[in-house]
Formats: structure tokens, C-alpha cells, sequence
């Protein structure tokens, strides 16, 4: 397998004034096309932080990051947001659905920075809706669905415009255990099915389950205890 | 374009507010409105296209000093001078002190001079023809529902009559229509000025003012030096000016009607902007994660400052359009019910571009701060709710 992300010598630092923080410690890590890696570890260990590099909302303060053979540590603001639009789909803890939009149109919003219509851009989001079993429910607003519910409408606006890599930043944090389990199935799907690259933070073993292989992070370190499940 | 609707969606996420908001700015563009109509109107006032084509002349002192009636054939014979009128104020209120009419004493061929006004010709041969007999102005007849052939008590400031009472009785025998239902007749009644000079005591043969008819409009300045040198180092010097320069020179003397306006429109927009601001201001701020995820999904910064733009200029511009609007429908109908004292023009090109103009100007300086928050909002920082 083809490497789709590779992270080399990544650190962060964050300055709260005058004291530096640094979050993440030269970080090397290669992520295979096709893999679905979870990613562990206590809270504060940076997970968030290297996550958000991975999918290109924030550029590291030493180190490289390239994905799909290109370099994205030195973009600008701008292209980063070009780059993220076609390449990456995010999926967050508390879902982030806008919650004046109604599921279909929350899924069309990636859609409308392409060049395609709106029958057209009616029609993918309408896909990916059906994509994630909730066709029925695409009328419908984001507070008139359950948690679980618009996790996979956040799922389908994740992948709608058909990214090569998704990132979950704890999608089953706040979601019951059968909730959870449908979310991970879909992501799994994702990941066998139609060969999405999956990066997920998760503090549950249970989720991490899911997932081809695990890293732990501790204190911005990689620490090395990688197992296969 | 294909963001209107994130826009639409973002303006209505608290509905309440943005209706009361949408209230308060409508509220303001509607006074702007009726206060730019009431503008209009009093610059409107004795435009009429003959306007330049009439002097008035009067006495250089104050226009309540009158003039010897001698000087109406010394007028008429100067060269260029085609006819010559007079008038003096009489001032009356009907029934109640508060019900001023506009009430003037003419000379017989007054109506000659304002061809602009209609008066039916069997009335007007009634009324040449009755010393006691007054015209009345459309608007007037509508609004006391006056009849012709009516006694109209008419209560004069100044004048007494014969018995020394100043309330007089007149009987009216017609009608003064306007043709463009501009000229200021039409909210005016007109006396014989010989019945009047004849009753009073107090007036003896003086003339409030005359009107001349030039027979050349470009002649008129000659003509208005002309008429002022007949009474120069006399003691009743004149002063002869355009009809316009009278009616402004009078509304001048005794309001400053844009600056009120120009005061209240500012006080009323200061307070809308910061009323607006605030809720603009507010509502990004509950917006961050929003706009976040928006960034997250690839939306530009220039994109996400663009749309918090556009939602308080659509806005700002809703309110305006249906304030203006609403002055549109109501306009019409304070004209009546001020029975004709108020002649509120349509709302007018200027009044929309200006209107539209300064819904956009408001509708940019209030977004553009929580726009450019919008802008700068550090995606991570916002995600993570610092
Ligand atoms: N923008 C920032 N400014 C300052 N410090 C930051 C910033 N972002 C993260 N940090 C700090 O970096 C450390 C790692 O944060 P991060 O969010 O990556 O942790 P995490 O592993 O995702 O934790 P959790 O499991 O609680 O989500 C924390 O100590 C955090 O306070
Ligand atoms: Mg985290």
C-alpha cells in the first residue's frame, strides 16, 4: 500500500503569550492509503493538534507534512481552504451541522465551492444521504434528529465531495453505545467499501476496535505499542 | 448567489430578534421617508413652470409692512409687465382658533395671474359678481365639507370689521381647483379685496403685496429692477423677487426644514446603527463554531467576511425597502387627512436612491467589524471554543 499521508519531524508549539507550549515533539508518522488508523491517548497529549494538521486547519511550527505527495505545511491560509475542500472530509465530536440548514442542504455545503449545479449538487448530497441511511430524513433540521442521527448527516457531508481522507476528531464522544457502533460501522464501510482513508481520535477501546491499527500518543510523543486487531 | 441562502438561513437563526431588529429599521427608514417627502414638498412648494414668469413684490421692511394700492397702475406701466395683481393676508380660522386657512383679499383679476388655477366659470362670474363672496380651495371643501351657497364664518387674527367684531361671515360661491394639484390655492380661501378694504377700518386703501406677469421670462430680472425703482427713497420701498424666492425666503425665515431633518435622520440612524451593530456584532459572536465549520469545509476567509457582509447589508436593505415602501402607501393618505396643509410628494427616484444608498452605507459599516471577526476567527481556536 501507497503512503497518503507522511509526517515527518512534525512539532507544534503554541505561544499563550510569552510562555511556549509545545504540544507535539518531533512527530514521524506515515498513514497508508486505505488505512483506518485510531489514534489514543490521554487527555492534552495532543491528539486534537496532530489530527488538525493532518487535515490541513493548522500548519506546524517545525516539520513537514505531505499528503498524497504534497507538501501542505507550507500553504497559506488560502490554499490550505482550497486544498481542504477537495481533499479532506471532517467529522467532529458534536456533529457542527449548521442548524438553520436542513440536512440535505448541510450536506450540499462542500458541494457549493465546486463547479457543479444545483441539480447536480441536489443529486450527490441526496447520494451521500442515502449513502449513510438517511434518505428519509433529508428535510429534516439538524435538532429534529437524534445524536446519532446527525453524526451520519455530518458523515455524508464529510464525504459528499468524494476526499480521499477523513478525519473523525472523537465522533462517538458523545453519542450512546448503539449510536456509536452505527457510526463506526458506516465508518468502516467507508473505509472497505470505498476505500476512504480514515484517521480517528478516540478515547474508547471500544471504538479504537473499528480501526485497522492504533497509535497512542503521550505528551506529543508517538509512543510505540502499535497493535493490529 | 449560490450562498443567498446560507445568508437567508444565517438572518432568520434567531427569528425573534431579527424581526424586532427588522422593525426598528424599518421604523427608521419610514420617518427617513416621510421626513425626505415633507423635505421635498416644502422645496416643491411655488415651483410651479410659471413661477419665474410671476414677481412679487412687497415691501423691503417685512412683508407685514403694506404698500399705497396707488403703485398698481405706476406697475402696470412699466415696460414688460403684462398684468399686475394684489393681495393682502387676512388670516382666517374656521370655528376653532387652531384651524388656520390660509386667507387672502384680492384684487379682482388675482385668479388672472394663476392660470394654473381652475375655477368653474359660472362660479367665478357668482363670485366676481357678490362683494361678500369668497373661493375656496378643493382641499378645504373636503375637508369641512363645505357646499357652495354655505355661510363660512371666518374668525380673522387682526382685521375687525364694521361692528368691530373680528369674526366675518362670507358666502361661498366656488371652488379653486388645481390643475396639477400643486398650486397652493387649493388650500386657500380668496376674498374680495374691495369687501375688505371697505370693512375694516384698519386698512384704507394698502395692499399686502402685488403679483406682477412679466411678458418675457428672460426679462424678468429687468423687470423686478424696474418695478423696485418706482419706490426707491420713498417710504415704501419694494422688494421684487420670484415667487420662488418668496415661498423659500418664507419657509426659510420661519423653519430650517433640512436641518431638522438632516438632525432627526442622524439622531434616528446613530441609534440604528448602534442598535443594528449590536445585533450584528451578537450574532457572529454566536455563530463562531458555525463559521468555523464553514472554514473547515473550505470556505475562503474573504468568502465567510462576504457573507456576514451580505447578511447585514440584505438586512439593512429589507428594512429600508419595506420602510419606503410603507411610506409609498402612506404618504398619500397623511396628504388627505392633513386636508391638503401637506403635499407629500410619491416617493421619488432621489428618495429610493438615497433610501437604498444609505441602507448599504449602514448595512457595510455595521457588518463590516463582525465581518472581519468573521474573517480572522482562528479555525482551531474556534473549534476548540477558546
Ligand atoms: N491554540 C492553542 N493555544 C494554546 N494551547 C493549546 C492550543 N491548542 C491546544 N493547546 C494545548 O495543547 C495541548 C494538547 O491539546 P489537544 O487539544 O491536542 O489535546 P487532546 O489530546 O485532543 O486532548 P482531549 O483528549 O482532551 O481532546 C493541551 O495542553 C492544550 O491546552
Ligand atoms: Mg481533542
Amino acid at each position: 500500500m501507497s503512503t497518503l499521508v507522511e509526517i515527518r519531524n512534525v512539532s507544534k508549539v503554541y505561544e499563550r503569550g510569552k510562555q511556549k507550549v509545545e504540544v507535539l515533539h518531533h512527530v514521524d508518522l506515515n498513514i497508508a492509503q486505505g488505512d483506518f488508523l485510531a489514534l489514543m491517548g490521554p487527555s492534552g497529549s495532543g491528539k486534537t493538534t496532530l489530527l488538525n494538521l493532518i487535515g490541513g486547519l493548522d500548519s506546524p511550527t517545525q516539520g513537514q507534512i505531505s499528503v498524497g505527495g504534497a507538501r501542505i505545511d507550507n500553504l497559506n491560509q488560502g490554499a490550505l481552504a482550497k486544498w481542504r475542500a477537495s481533499n479532506v472530509g471532517f467529522i467532529f465530536q458534536f456533529y457542527n451541522l449548521l442548524p438553520m440548514l436542513s440536512a440535505q442542504k448541510n450536506v450540499e455545503l462542500p458541494l457549493l465551492l465546486t463547479k457543479l449545479g444545483a441539480a447536480q449538487r441536489r443529486k450527490n448530497a441526496a447520494i451521500a444521504l442515502q449513502l449513510v441511511g438517511l434518505a428519509d430524513r433529508a428535510g429534516h433540521k439538524p435538532t429534529e434528529l437524534s445524536g446519532g442521527q446527525q453524526q451520519r448527516v455530518a458523515i455524508a457531508r464529510a464525504i459528499v465531495s468524494d476526499p480521499t481522507l477523513l478525519v473523525c476528531d472523537e465522533p462517538t464522544g458523545d453519542l450512546d453505545r448503539q449510536s456509536a457502533e452505527d457510526v463506526l460501522g458506516l465508518l468502516q464501510t467507508l473505509n472497505r467499501q470505498h476505500g476512504k482513508t480514515i484517521v480517528m481520535v478516540t478515547h474508547d477501546p471500544k471504538a479504537a476496535e473499528y480501526a485497522s491499527h492504533t497509535l497512542h500518543l503521550d505528551k506529543g510523543a508517538l509512543v510505540e505499542q502499535a497493535a493490529h486487531v | 448567489m449560490k450562498y443567498l441562502h446560507l445568508i437567508w438561513a444565517a438572518l432568520f437563526r434567531r427569528k425573534t430578534r431579527t424581526i424586532l431588529t427588522l422593525v426598528s429599521i424599518t421604523a427608521a427608514f419610514l420617518l427617513f421617508g416621510l421626513l425626505d417627502a415633507v423635505r421635498v414638498s416644502f422645496e416643491q412648494a411655488g415651483q410651479s413652470v410659471n413661477g419665474a414668469e410671476r414677481l412679487q413684490t412687497q415691501s423691503r421692511l417685512s412683508f407685514i409692512q403694506t404698500l399705497p394700492s396707488a403703485l398698481e397702475s405706476r406697475i402696470a406701466a412699466v415696460d414688460g409687465v403684462k398684468d399686475v395683481a394684489y393681495a393682502n393676508w387676512f388670516g382666517g380660522a374656521y370655528q376653532d382658533p387652531h384651524n388656520q386657512i390660509f386667507t387672502f383679499a384680492v384684487s379682482p383679476n388675482y385668479l388672472d395671474v394663476y392660470p394654473e388655477v381652475e375655477v368653474d366659470p359660472a362660479q367665478r362670474k357668482a363670485w366676481d359678481a357678490t362683494q361678500n363672496g369668497i373661493l375656496a380651495g378643493e382641499a378645504l371643501i373636503k375637508k369641512y365639507g363645505w357646499k357652495i351657497g354655505d355661510k363660512i364664518p371666518l374668525q380673522s387674527q387682526i382685521f375687525p370689521n364694521k361692528e368691530g367684531s373680528k369674526n366675518w361671515n362670507f358666502d361661498l360661491l366656488g371652488v379653486m381647483k388645481s390643475k396639477d394639484g400643486k398650486a397652493f390655492q387649493s388650500q386657500m380661501i380668496i376674498l374680495h379685496w374691495k369687501n375688505f378694504d371697505e370693512t375694516t377700518p384698519y386698512n384704507r386703501g394698502q395692499v399686502g403685496w402685488y403679483i406682477s406677469r412679466v411678458k418675457d421670462v428672460n426679462d424678468a430680472d429687468r423687470v423686478a429692477k424696474a418695478i423696485d425703482a418706482l419706490s426707491a427713497n420713498s417710504d415704501h420701498e419694494t422688494k421684487t423677487m420670484t415667487e420662488q424666492a418668496v415661498m423659500a425666503n418664507w419657509i426659510k425665515q420661519s423653519v430650517n426644514i433640512s436641518l431638522i431633518v438632516t438632525s432627526i435622520m442622524g439622531a434616528v440612524f446613530f441609534t440604528l446603527l448602534l442598535l443594528t451593530g449590536n445585533t450584528m456584532m451578537q450574532a457572529v459572536r454566536e455563530r463562531t463554531s458555525e463559521l468555523a465549520v464553514l472554514k473547515t469545509i473550505g470556505f475562503s476567509n474573504t468568502s465567510v467576511l462576504g457573507m456576514v457582509l451580505a447578511e447585514s447589508v440584505l438586512l439593512l436593505l429589507l428594512g429600508g425597502i419595506i420602510g419606503l415602501a410603507l411610506v409609498s402607501v402612506l404618504s398619500p393618505a397623511i396628504s388627505q387627512g392633513s386636508g391638503g396643509v401637506l403635499n407629500l410628494p410619491r416617493v421619488g427616484g432621489t428618495t429610493w436612491v438615497l433610501g437604498v444608498a444609505l441602507a448599504l452605507a449602514i448595512g457595510l459599516v455595521i457588518g463590516g467589524l463582525p465581518a472581519l471577526r468573521a474573517m480572522r476567527l482562528n479555525i482551531v481556536d474556534a473549534l476548540a471554543g477558546r
